[in-house]
């Protein structure tokens, strides 16, 4: 469905992606994992338009996406944050709404909010808060209601753990994977939590050096070697 | 270096500046479907209605301040009777669009290049592209038709409260006579010189609210890039106004 092949970005001179091959199939769920700084949110940048790639090609449903295709795929489209990065001018039914209130009333809107603000397990009393009052974890939530308020069918996750305590983290895991499968949307989770790849990944790619390093099931990764630093095991010889 | 190389690269990114910011602008002013209606009545209130304050003070002082002026200046070539006159031509035409210009400078450009900013280094820019939603209709278009259509508002008012700052100083303490002095500000008041204080208000607003998007979308990385932005979006605006009243002032009276 969705297929990035040889892209390459620098910054400044310095490579930080160098020819990344991936592919995600119609309703998979594929997480990339990498260390810090390895590109992972530029990968997702690029795919979105929102960083311009030096080269390489990124087709959607087996054409490439560019001006014109990029808007049908948008409209499509949800995302998770790293910083949530809900408009802090808004409140949180706002947020959540903000695509909908552009076709529907406010009092229809607000409705699909608040249902879409219990589905990520927070009560209608948080749809009238300022972002600025919310805590990292319930802005998390926040974010992923807005991100699943219009049904997508294809959502990226940015770190969705990051920042939270293992308890919170957990839950937003679970909630992601619950999400994915109901939905059947197909998603694209960055991480370096490897809780969250098992509770959400079918599939898992690592990111190392600016290309794709290793790539195969969850339930494989326990025996790939390439995965061992970040597994924090030995590799089998 | 080669010192004309060096011109020539100065010469080539000043020229490149210049064409991104006017095609930046006209982007903004002139893409204007979809409009979003409720983002440009919040801007209204933020750019106009809330300057009016700060607008209104500094035309007072400006105005009182011109009166005392003129009175003691023009006393030594017999002359201190043009002062309703000069305050409202000193006003209109120069101060009030200039100051208050200055006074939407300092407190619109940097909120609009701080806020900007701070939504570009918190990803809420390119969460706003994910939601299907343009960043330049939504913020810039917005702030840039706020700004132009309030500036000449201010200024106006602006320009009333200056004359009134002038009047009390003149009836309070320069011995004026309220009506005559009245009179004669409206006998020697054209409407020209109007009408260019409040053109030179929207070009004024324009430069504000275009210095405060600018910079903010081309904010760097964390608070220190947001802090940066801020603060080039004021100097740029005020440099901006006063190089621009030169022109204007040249274009409309030479
Ligand atoms: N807009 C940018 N300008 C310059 N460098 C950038 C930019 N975006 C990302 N980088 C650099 O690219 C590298 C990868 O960043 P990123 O994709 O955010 O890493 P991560 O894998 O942790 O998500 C980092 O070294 C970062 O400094
Ligand atoms: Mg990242």
């Amino acid at each position: 469905m969705i297929q990035v092949s040889g892209l390459r970005k620098s910054f400044g001179g310095k490579p930080v992606l160098s020819g990344v091959d991936l592919a995600v199939g119609q309703g998979e769920s594929l997480c990339v994992i990498g260390q810090s700084g390895t590109g992972k949110s530029v990968l997702l940048k690029c795919i979105l338009g929102l960083t311009q790639p030096d080269a390489g090609q990124i087709l959607w449903q087996g054409r490439p996406l560019d001006r014109r295709t990029r808007p049908a795929f948008m409209a499509r489209f949800g995302m998770l944050f790293q910083g949530a990065a809900l408009f802090d001018s808004l409140t949180v039914w706002q947020n959540v709404a903000f695509r909908l209130r552009q076709r529907m009333p406010d009092a229809q809107a607000r409705a699909v909010a608040i249902e879409k603000l219990a589905r990520v397990g927070l009560g209608p009393e948080t749809a009238d808060l300022m972002p600025a009052e919310l805590s990292g974890g319930m802005a998390k939530r926040a974010g992923l209601a807005r991100a699943i308020a219009d049904d997508p069918a294809v959502i990226f996750f940015d770190e969705p753990t990051t920042g939270l305590d293992p308890i919170r983290a957990r839950r937003i895991n679970d909630l992601i994977r619950g999400i994915v499968t109901e939905t059947g949307a197909t998603a694209i989770t960055i991480t370096h939590d490897m809780d969250s790849v098992r509770a959400i990944g079918d599939r898992v790619a690592l990111l190392q050096d600016g290309r794709i390093a290793w790539e195969g099931q969850v339930p494989a990764m326990d025996h790939a070697a390439p995965l061992a630093g970040f597994l924090g095991n030995t590799p089998p010889l | 270096m080669n010192p004309v190389r060096l011109i020539g690269r100065a010469a080539l990114s000043l020229t490149r500046g210049i064409g991104a910011v006017t095609l930046f602008t006209l982007r903004g002013l002139f893409r204007l479907r979809p409009f979003h209606g409720r983002a440009f009545g919040a801007q209204l209130v933020q750019i106009g209605w809330l300057s009016l304050p700060v607008v209104g003070l500094t035309a007072l002082f400006t105005g009182a301040a011109l009166a005392l002026q003129i009175h003691s200046g023009g006393a030594r070539f017999q002359a201190s009777d043009v002062v309703p006159a000069i305050v409202a031509i000193g006003m209109v035409r120069e101060l009030g669009p200039v100051l208050g210009g200055l006074m939407v400078a300092a407190r619109v450009a940097s909120s609009i290049a701080a806020e900007i900013g701070t939504m570009k280094v918190t990803e809420q820019i390119d969460a706003l592209v994910t939601l299907s939603t343009d960043p330049m209709r939504w913020l810039v278009t917005p702030r840039l038709w706020a700004a132009v259509l309030t500036v000449p508002v201010l200024v106006g008012v602006g320009d009333i409260i200056g004359i009134m700052g002038g009047w009390l100083v003149g009836t309070q303490s320069l011995g004026f006579n309220s009506t005559a002095y009245l009179a004669n500000t409206s006998a020697y008041l054209e409407r020209w010189d109007v009408v260019s204080g409040l053109l030179k208000g929207a070009v004024f607003g324009l430069i504000v609210a275009v210095c405060g998007c600018w910079f903010g979308i081309h904010s760097g990385r964390g608070a220190a890039g947001v802090g940066r932005a801020t603060k080039s979006a004021v100097v740029a605006a005020a440099v901006g106004i006063l190089a621009a009243n030169f022109v204007l002032t040249g274009l409309f009276f030479e």
